[in-house]
């Protein structure tokens, strides 16, 4: 224990240089600017100025106007529909790649493939749905050209449908990535056993595969109902007038209706339902592990 | 497995169409880029470079692009710098607010980005800094220093500690093991991170759009000339990202692969 003792004496000054950025840097430049943001929406509009304050009128009209608290429903359940969609088209992709595809080398390419529209631009992939769902897009052009339909058909874009298909398409591979992980750490000899048992196939997926995978579609889950709730650029691009969702009312308080402590508040109130539904994805997540030993 | 059934069958048709799914759109936006068609409709009308020559001769488009590549620049080096500092800390000592400190670096992955773009603003607003690239810079690597931290984490956890034992016993000072032993075994988790902070600073929008004065990036740029109209031009800037993107992932990815142990 020689060798621990010399490194814990001899590094004891640089490492408070190691501590201190960091530490520092997070403190100032991620705690204190949400404690400020929460801190303001608690505060007045004096227009056109905001003076501080301490009062729930932000949070009252938030959840009284239904101007604001339908958008807040709205885009709750656009992000739930969107998170329903993502889990059952990204599981089954993340069966395939595990259990179906035999050879390690083509279950890693194909697994790379499903990571690499992630990192392509996340603006351009949500664009591009703009130029395929429009009246005189490409899906449309070409039911035409096809002869399946004589008129465009303008029920595509602009509306909350088109929001759902296109924050789907981006939100898949957040689900394929944790079931991925989680149906490859699911012992082998567990699903053997349950056939040994006699348990068809299918009941063998439904009482060994599915529960032990319960904790990765619960991390998938969770992080696309976060980021889904909080988009920026498919609100604006493919969403129609009866899908203004929370960005849409975040970008016009910090714009033209120049209301940072309504903001402020509202952007606090998305803050606390992303860290509610962490901690309690992550319970569940330490639950389920202990259930399963 | 055995033989397929049907679900099973069914399921996999599901799977390939969903992963021809994620492609779709991608393959359109290639296609349309060189189509010399103002409007993007099928059926093709022919080949073109023209949108690929009137971005590039586009002045305010090159102007972004450049902001774009130094903002992502100065925001990696950010952020690699103090993600890797936070990553030792984490590995090596134990300290009082541990947990809370790792949580609030990974929050802003899996909180929407419009959410830390409003908190820095009011934050620079109250010390009085000015929106800037300066400003996109420190809120980029702010938000970005979660993936450093995460990456070089996990890398430092497969490192056996007996290197860092045997260095120190030899006499090496701690800086002297950093550079001599820490940094080569985690050398390519840090270039791994590096381009995927580059890539997502690149095309960050939330945070941006909330820092951002009077200059503006190229995903911007982007966001605000299509929320008057679509041209095919964007279509050819996009197609230039895609590539450019691609290569870096894959790159990253042969980064971040976990080496076979010797």
């Amino acid at each position: 224990m020689r060798g621990k003792s010399v490194l814990a004496r001899r590094s004891a000054l640089p490492v408070l240089g190691l501590f201190a950025l960091p530490v520092g840097w997070a403190f100032l430049l991620l705690i204190v600017p949400y404690g400020i943001m929460v801190a303001i929406s608690f505060w007045t509009r004096q227009f056109p100025l905001f003076v501080p304050d301490f009062q729930f009128g932000n949070y009252l009209q938030l959840f009284s106007d239904p101007q604001y608290y339908t958008v807040i429903l709205r885009t709750a359940k656009i992000a739930a529909l969107v998170t329903l969609a993502a889990t059952c088209l990204g599981y089954p992709l993340a069966y395939y790649l595990v259990f179906v595809i035999k050879t390690e080398r083509l279950r890693a390419l194909l697994y790379m493939l499903v990571i690499v529209p992630l990192w392509v631009s996340y603006l351009l992939r949500t664009y591009t749905w703009k130029t395929i769902l429009g009246t005189d897009g490409a899906l449309n052009s070409a039911l035409k050209w096809l002869g399946v339909i004589d008129q465009p058909i303008s029920l595509f874009l602009y509306n909350q449908w088109s929001m759902v298909i296109t924050l789907t398409y981006i939100f898949i591979p957040f689900v394929v990535m944790p079931v991925f992980a989680a149906l490859e750490n699911i012992p082998r000899n567990l699903i053997e056993a349950s056939e040994d048992l006699g348990v068809r196939p299918f009941g063998t997926f439904l009482r060994v595969i599915l529960p032990l995978s319960a904790g990765g579609v619960i991390s998938g889950a969770t992080v696309t109902f976060c980021l889904a709730f909080g988009d920026f650029v498919a609100p604006v691009l493919v969403g129609g007038p009866d899908g203004t969702m929370v960005a849409n009312l975040l970008q016009s308080q910090f714009g033209a209706a120049l209301n940072w402590p309504l903001g402020s508040a509202l952007a606090t109130v998305v803050l606390l339902i992303v860290m509610a539904l962490l901690w309690l994805s992550a319970r569940l997540d330490r639950a389920g592990r202990v259930a399963l030993g | 497995m055995r033989k397929l059934l049907w679900w099973q069958k069914g399921l996999s048709g599901l799977a390939l169409a969903v992963l021809g799914f994620l492609y779709l759109p991608i393959v359109v936006l290639i296609i349309f880029s060189f189509n010399d068609s103002p409007v993007i409709s099928f059926p093709l009308s022919g080949f073109t470079l023209d949108w690929y020559r009137a971005f590039l001769s586009n002045p305010e488009i090159l102007t972004a692009l450049w902001n774009s590549l130094y903002v992502a620049f100065f925001a990696t080096l950010l952020s690699i710098t103090i993600g890797t500092m936070a990553a030792l800390a984490l590995y090596r000592h134990d300290f009082p607010g541990k947990r809370l400190f790792t949580n609030v670096i990974l929050l802003p992955l899996s909180l929407p980005g419009l959410v830390t773009g409003i908190a820095m603003l009011n934050f620079y607003k109250q010390i009085g800094l000015p929106q800037s690239l300066t400003a996109v810079i420190i809120g980029h690597a702010t938000a970005l220093m979660g993936i450093v931290v995460s990456q070089v984490l996990a890398r430092l956890v497969k490192m056996n500690p007996r290197f860092l034992e045997a260095s120190a016993d030899l006499g090496a000072r701690p800086l002297e093991t950093f550079f001599r032993v820490t940094l080569p075994e985690i050398r390519s988790a840090i270039m791994g991170a590096a381009l995927l902070c580059f890539t997502l600073s690149f095309d960050e929008i939330p945070v941006t759009y909330f820092l951002t004065g009077r200059d503006v990036t190229l995903p911007i740029f982007i966001y605000s000339t299509l929320r008057r109209g679509i041209t095919p031009e964007i279509n050819a800037i996009g197609t230039a990202i895609v590539a450019v993107s691609v290569l870096l992932i894959i790159l990253s990815v042969g980064l971040l692969r976990d080496r076979p142990k010797k």
